[in-house]
């Protein structure tokens, strides 16, 4: 098992199940080896400041005497403009490789989910290259977003009409 | 004392989502629909209001607070106007959001480069 073997072993070798198993053990050997607690270290640091930001954007807008819900959407348009600022001058992705889930757990990854693809494949065209990709990340999360908010809507409007709620 | 809870909430909440990632290798896709609809069910069970009043922008920013105010859209028009607020009110909630996203990119689309992966 911690016989180190090279891919050339690997293609060298005749019988198939031991075959198999060298290259298991070569795929174990090159792929690198993360830190789990390092990550969340640094999607803790990540995540938190982003949070942080989104409070002190959120208190300002109600120090300027905005609702509660109007100064949350806001608050929302300047992170994903932030957001969106940070991705092309390719700061996020930096940023997302350090972060980790810090930074696809916020707004600003969705936002930044949408931008990047529409960049990536910006020379396919206005239509199937922008208009599709954009919705690359976008489309499944408003999808399955849309539908388990309408699920648990419908289940909502039947307990209303049930007189549970 | 806000910005500690938000600053701490977040942070745990990506902390959280960091550990499934790392145990799962789910793509970040997967992560965000998963975290949007968790969202969306915490807030039908009650739970993630009263959590998003006290920890602010720590439980409002990640994805599971978009989620929550997908859920608070159709709760608000299902009691605003029947049955056909289980259809609207998804839209109103995350009208805000998305627009901003698709508008915004749309037009950063016209500035800047696409980048090549590192």
């Amino acid at each position: 098992m911690a016989n180190k073997s090279s891919i050339g072993d690997v293609i060298n070798e005749k019988d198939s199940t031991l075959r198999d198993k060298k290259y298991n053990d070569y795929v174990k050997q090159v792929t690198p080896k993360f830190s789990c607690f390092r990550n969340c270290i640094n999607a803790f640091i990540v995540g938190g400041i982003i949070c942080t930001i989104g409070q002190v954007f959120f208190n300002l807008f109600m120090n300027f005497g905005l609702g509660e819900e109007t100064a949350a959407a806001y608050n929302i348009i300047v992170l994903i403009l932030i957001s969106i600022i940070l991705t092309c001058l390719n700061i996020y992705p930096t940023l997302a490789k350090f972060g980790g889930a810090g930074t696809v757990v916020p707004i600003t990854g969705f936002a930044n989910g949408v931008v990047s693809p529409a960049l990536e494949y910006k020379t396919e065209g206005q239509v199937f290259g922008i208009g599709c990709k954009l919705f690359i990340i976008a489309g499944p999360v408003i999808l399955y977003g849309v539908f388990s908010a309408w699920v648990l809507g419908l289940i909502y409007w039947i307990l209303k009409v049930l007189h549970w709620v | 004392m806000d910005y500690i809870k938000a600053f701490v909430v977040g942070g745990l909440i990506c902390v959280g989502v960091q550990i499934f990632m790392d145990k799962t290798k789910l793509m970040p896709g997967r992560i965000m629909v998963g975290m949007v609809c968790l969202g969306a069910l915490l807030g039908a069970l009650g739970i993630y209001e009263p959590f998003a009043k006290w920890a602010g922008c720590g439980a409002t920013v990640p994805l599971s607070g978009f989620g929550n105010s997908l859920f608070k859209g159709v709760k608000k028009a299902v009691d605003q106007e029947g049955f056909i607020g289980i259809f609207k009110g998804e839209f109103t909630a995350a009208a805000v959001g998305l627009s901003a996203a698709i508008i915004f990119a749309y037009i950063a689309t016209w500035f800047a480069k696409p980048h090549m992966k590192k």
